[in-house]
């Protein structure tokens, strides 16, 4: 595959592990954290501790979309099938992510209520389309990634005019989240981080600026890498040689696709339909000021929470589940108790077993045999 | 008094309750489709059953059965009727057997047009006819519009094992090298590519074929070949679990020995799928002694059905029977279960 093999070529990736292994202080340990879950699901996919110093390690962050939904918000979505008769338009990661009562979308969906999988937010608004007598809720859920999408369809139904569709907004964003993460770094469980990749598709539409107050606040260094192997191994790299030089800047190994500015055009169609929450809660951050997106006054009408009052209720996590703190980086997936026992991607108790991207899910499909060891 | 008896509408029929209701029109369904296209002596009988004796001296047999429920009914390089026979054919011949006589049962969905039911049947006969096995046996049922999905078939088969050949996974030993006969993920991107909601365009056909001259090929070179397996639902990864949980070992395989067609690895980079995993309809994974390896590639390689054909890992001691890959990238990771349906990733 043209412009892909060249980014997961085991040839290079010797010659970026030799030079990691060169460059790196074996005096010291270097904690570096991958934000998303795209590198998280990277790392193990494609063997990548397996090239590195023992004293590099990777941790796990909170950038996984579906595990960072608290239960309450599924709750909900699950309540406008139910509830609401309306046909709920959904990326299929979130179909198996564990709501109250043992229910999950895709349970929902096995009792009878209209669940649709979509690939993309396009594919909700065909839906609606396509059933002009049927409400059509989108369950629009990730990071700027997913965001530009979701406005563009509201623009669209908009438009159309279209007066059975809305969409319940759950956006979130990722610098608030790794502000989070530094400031938690009080709490006595916590892992002193010494630096970041940062974030690859989520940068291509904010732009590598939004990180520069970042380092410049907490003095830690970013490095924005792509989701091939090759990109993390590479900005892992450039970390240690930053920590190495005592420097703490933001520096773009993605420069294929993500520039200073970043999308221009999607930024805009973003800030003209939503606007900033006061506070939002994530799963295994809590509340989070200034971290998630609503949707305009202006577009009122196709806001869902306004459309069907939907009130949201704060529920806990089961209680022998660890996904807060390893959302937080505190605790390694191994580290709790559920791990690999009751919790696993077949019957998964807390996000971070579900999607792909989340670290328990990851490190149990790719990596349990290193437990064993 | 001969009744006239106006022919069965091909081009313009559809099946209605009356061609599963067990009256004269089923009879005439019979006759004018089955009959006519399978024909072959025992079917023509109409018995029950079909009654048949064997070679003498035949010693043991294999019966398997697979039921098709495809989506698409037809797809890019087969369709459900030539499926039907290569599923069941290759069951057989993957414990070591050569396929004697199928058994066919259709459910049919009322309102389904009798001419794509004609173009499955006559595709199933070709598909048999190929094969050199008969289908000897069958039932049809009609189920109300809605409650169906046009045609499902469920096809039996029969064979004869030759003697000396014992293929079953408790045979799989530490050094045991394992092989796949060719390009892997054809037939579930070929499959995928026409879903309605999921139309992309491919070249990719689906590899729908039968093993069964290649097993023979293989058996005649290597008769200790240990196991067999065609990787259909769930692909390479599947397989190698269920023998890895079998037999009690784990497995080593090599991510860069394993041919998968760059358009196929390009649709499942597009859909966040895993080629490991996708399905395949004319593979099949063979395990056997280290020291059979290289002859039984050569004799693979030799065949039409097996040119693409590679040793990709081998068997290795692991009380967990974990199956690992060696990625291209140089690290190592596991190759799990398939846990649910294989999702797309969304960013």
């Amino acid at each position: 595959m043209k412009y892909i093999d060249e980014f997961r070529d085991g040839e290079l990736a010797r010659g970026l592990a030799n030079a990691i292994a060169e460059v790196a202080d074996p005096a010291r340990d270097y904690r570096l954290m991958e934000f998303c879950g795209g590198h998280t699901h990277a790392i193990s996919r494609y063997g990548l501790l397996d090239l590195l110093p023992a004293n590099v390690r990777m941790i796990h962050g909170p950038g996984c979309p579906v595990c960072v939904l608290p239960i309450g918000r599924i709750d909900s979505a699950i309540a406008l099938a139910t509830e609401h008769d309306v046909i709920l338009c959904t990326y299929a990661d979130t179909m198996r992510v564990p709501a109250s009562e043992g229910l999950s979308l895709l349970k929902a969906k096995a009792q009878g209520a209209d669940i649709r999988m979509v690939y993309s937010a396009d594919d909700a608004l065909r839906i609606a389309q396509d059933n002009p007598q049927r409400e059509v809720v989108f369950f629009a859920i990730g990071f700027e990634t997913t965001t530009p999408p979701t406005a563009a369809i509201v623009l669209q139904a908009a438009r159309l005019e279209l007066a059975k569709f809305s969409v319940f907004c759950n956006h979130v964003l990722t610098p608030a989240a790794m502000v989070h993460i530094m400031e938690s770094e009080r709490d006595p469980a916590a892992v002193k981080i010494d630096g970041f990749v940062g974030p690859a598709h989520v940068s291509t539409v904010i732009g590598s600026a939004p990180y520069e107050a970042f380092v410049a606040r907490y003095g830690r260094p970013v490095v924005i890498a792509g989701f091939e192997p090759l990109d993390v191994i590479q900005s892992i790299l450039m970390l240690v040689q930053q920590i190495n030089a005592g420097r703490a800047e933001v520096e773009n190994e993605f420069t294929r696709a993500v520039t200073r500015e970043g999308n221009r055009k999607a930024q805009a169609i973003c800030a003209q339909v939503f606007e900033m929450r006061d506070s939002f809660d994530w799963r295994g951050l809590g509340e989070v000021p200034h971290s998630a997106l609503k949707i305009r006054a202006e577009y009122a009408r196709f806001d869902a929470e306004l459309r069907y009052g939907i009130a949201y209720r704060q529920v806990p996590d089961h209680k022998a589940c660890e996904c807060a703190a390893i959302l937080r980086g505190h605790k390694r997936p191994a580290d709790c108790k559920v791990f690999g026992t009751v919790c696993t991607p077949d019957h998964p108790i807390g996000a971070c077993m579900v999607s792909s991207e989340g670290a328990c899910a990851a490190h149990y499909t790719y990596g349990r045999f290193r437990e064993t060891r | 008094m001969t009744t006239y008896t106006r022919p069965i509408d091909f081009k313009r029929g559809r099946v209605d309750m009356s061609h599963g209701s067990g009256g004269r029109a089923m009879a005439q369904l019979i006759d004018e489709l089955f009959v006519r296209h399978f024909a072959n002596d025992l079917l023509a009988e109409q018995g029950d059953g079909a009654c048949f004796a064997l070679p003498t001296g035949a010693g043991r047999m294999v019966m398997a059965t697979d039921s098709h429920v495809v989506s698409p009914l037809f797809f890019p390089g087969g369709d459900i009727g030539a499926l039907a026979v290569h599923g069941t054919v290759n069951d057989v011949a993957m414990m070591g057997a050569r396929p004697l006589y199928l058994s066919a049962s259709f459910i049919l969905e009322e309102g389904y047009p009798l001419a794509d039911l004609l173009r499955i049947v006559k595709s199933m006969a070709q598909a048999a006819r190929e094969v050199g096995v008969a289908i000897v046996t069958g039932d049809t049922k009609v189920v109300e519009a809605g409650k169906g999905d046009g045609v499902f078939i469920t096809t039996t088969g029969i064979g004869l094992v030759p003697q000396g050949v014992a293929l079953n996974a408790g045979r799989i030993a530490v050094g045991d090298r394992i092989l796949v006969s060719g390009m892997l993920g054809d037939h579930g991107v070929a499959i995928m590519s026409h879903r309605e909601n999921l139309t992309f365009e491919t070249t990719i056909q689906s590899d729908t074929a039968a093993l069964h001259g290649l097993v023979a090929t293989m058996l005649d070179a290597v008769p200790d070949l240990h196991v067999l397996r065609d990787p259909t639902r769930g692909g390479l990864a599947t397989v190698l679990n269920e023998f890895a949980k079998a037999s009690g070992h784990g497995m080593l395989i090599h991510e860069k020995a394993i041919p998968v067609r760059s358009e196929v690895a390009a649709a499942c980079e597009l859909l966040g799928l895993d080629p490991l995993y996708v399905a395949n309809e004319g593979k099949l994974v063979a395990f056997c002694a280290g020291q059979d390896a290289e002859t039984l590639l050569d004799v693979m390689r030799a065949h039409p059905l097996g040119r693409d054909a590679a040793i990709i890992g081998e068997v290795i001691a692991d009380e967990h029977a974990f199956v690992q890959m060696r990625t291209a990238f140089g690290g190592r990771r596991m190759v799990d279960w398939l846990n649910g349906e294989q999702l797309p990733r969304i960013c």
